[in-house]
């Protein structure tokens, strides 16, 4: 992003007034940490409520007769299955399976549907949804939102002393309370929590209210990635990319199992060859003995010194305790409790394939 | 009497009867954010200034800190491999990184004292 000029968030001033240290982040200036420190603010977001600036994230609405026939068509993804107010993981994958992107699709109503697509993504996302939509009635209409998540156990509790009553929502549902908001319960820590994209003045007040609250704390991009990380959520263009596909991935899980039989959607095809076939390599998670975080591109080894794969995301999981990674293995060393190494600077680090998430997901279901 | 210099790569040495002591600054570790590991060498490992001679590692990345001289490891502060986070709250102090016998005292001569260093940092 070197020389390039940054998005700048629409409440960048008050991230400015919290003392917030910025970072350039998918073509965004983003606040990395705040003064509390990214070990203070993950903490306190699995122990009360965190307050997350996430308005790089894209909101893009698809409505019209046939909004559900281009979701199928660009998505593995059954949106007429969807009840309204429904959420559910999805993916855009090319005609290789790999994914371009990973989404969050909500049925609004009969013939509209809410796409949560990830920053770095959103300008190609929107381009290639509005092309797929020319051979459909349907509408592609990116929104101008600030989009705030309030995640963590007390969460709900903050929302409700604002005057945010969440109480029917529960997890991987949205809803538009007010004209213009879109508000989920869901998230990327892995606990309870809420996304709410809003007009920008609405926000403005939102936040200020929210952060009236002590259980609440604004956190900055560091914390999100450690937090995502234990919860062994994916990072588009580390964890899943154009060169990885669902079933490499793990994320099998998020496509119907009638889909992946008969689904036309883009690389169906290509994706029902990798099932059969059994694909080569797979996403797990990687624990490393000891204290010595390893991070994203290190090699994986076996106890001969084979490659074994590779490291995508790493770090340190300060609700764990210990480093916590995720990457691809062979697939027959993709078993929890495979002990394989990582070559940090040439130190052998042992490393055992972990079961994800690492620390146990927290969702209301309700 | 002991003398200090800073780096621009924002290291602390203190230098005392040949030996210097070496460290991050307080700016340093600051911008770094929380460390929870610290990859310190073995006593007896020979420097060339410019060296990776430690590596400190935060939630989110990994850092060297380079040798501001020449010389021979002389001990790596222990104390950082079950408390990392010493070097935050105690940066020029307990959390002091490695001591070297340095080869040449001379070479530190063009770094800057902790006026200037606080002029650079602002």
């Amino acid at each position: 992003m070197t020389g390039e000029e940054l998005f700048h968030l629409p409440l960048e001033d008050l991230h400015i007034a919290a003392g917030a240290r910025f970072g350039g982040f998918a073509g965004w200036s983003m606040p990395l940490t705040y003064p509390a420190g990214v070990m203070k603010e993950h903490l306190h977001t699995r122990e009360h409520a965190g307050l997350f600036d996430i308005s790089h994230m894209k909101l893009i609405k698809v409505s019209g007769k046939d909004a559900a026939a281009l979701l199928s068509r660009a998505c593995p993804l059954d949106p007429d299955a969807l009840e309204i107010s429904q959420s559910k993981l999805t993916f855009f994958l090319n005609e290789a399976a790999g994914i371009l992107d990973d989404l969050i699709v909500t049925r609004l109503g009969e013939q509209r549907f809410m796409v949560v697509a990830n920053a770095g993504n959103a300008v190609a996302d929107v381009a290639h949804l509005t092309a797929l939509a020319e051979e459909f009635d349907a509408k592609v209409e990116p929104l101008d939102r600030v989009f705030l998540a309030i995640q963590g156990p007390e969460a709900w509790a903050v929302l409700s002393r604002a005057g945010i009553e969440t109480g029917s929502l529960t997890f991987m549902h949205g809803v538009e309370p007010h004209p213009g908001w879109f508000m989920s319960r869901s998230g990327y820590t892995g606990e309870d929590g809420f996304e709410i994209g809003l007009p920008a003045d609405d926000a403005r007040k939102l936040a200020e209210k929210l952060l009236a609250d002590d259980r609440l704390m604004w956190i900055g991009l560091a914390a999100r990635d450690s937090l995502r990380l234990e919860a062994g959520l994916c990072l588009h263009g580390n964890d899943i990319t154009p060169d990885t596909d669902p079933a490499s991935a793990s994320l099998m899980w998020a496509i119907p199992k009638d889909l992946r039989a008969d689904g036309t959607f883009i690389g169906a095809e290509a994706l029902r060859k990798i099932v059969a076939d059994g694909p080569a390599e797979k996403r797990v998670g990687l624990k490393a003995e000891g204290r010595q975080p390893v991070r994203g591109g290190t090699v994986v080894i076996d106890e001969a010194g084979n490659p074994a794969g590779r490291v995508t995301s790493g770090g340190f999981g300060p609700s764990a305790g210990h480093p916590v990674a995720m990457g691809y293995v062979a697939t027959l060393l993709a078993k929890p409790g495979t002990k394989l190494f990582a070559d940090v600077r040439g130190n052998r680090i042992p490393v055992d394939v972990h079961t994800l998430p690492f620390t146990q997901h927290r969702y209301r279901k309700g | 009497m002991a003398t200090t210099y800073f780096t621009e790569d924002h290291e602390w040495i203190r230098v005392e009867n040949g030996i210097a002591t070496v460290g991050i600054t307080d700016y340093a570790q600051e911008q770094l954010g929380d460390l929870v590991f610290v990859e310190l060498p073995e006593a007896g490992r020979q420097l060339k200034k410019g060296d990776a001679a430690v590596v400190v590692e935060s939630v989110k990345a990994a850092s060297d800190v380079y040798a501001p001289a020449d010389g021979e490891i002389t001990e790596s502060n222990a104390a950082l491999s079950s408390d990392p986070a010493l070097v935050n709250s105690a940066a020029t102090g307990d959390g002091w990184l490695w001591k070297m016998k340095l080869a040449d005292e001379g070479q530190l001569s063009g770094l800057m004292d902790e006026a200037a260093y606080k002029k650079l940092v602002g």
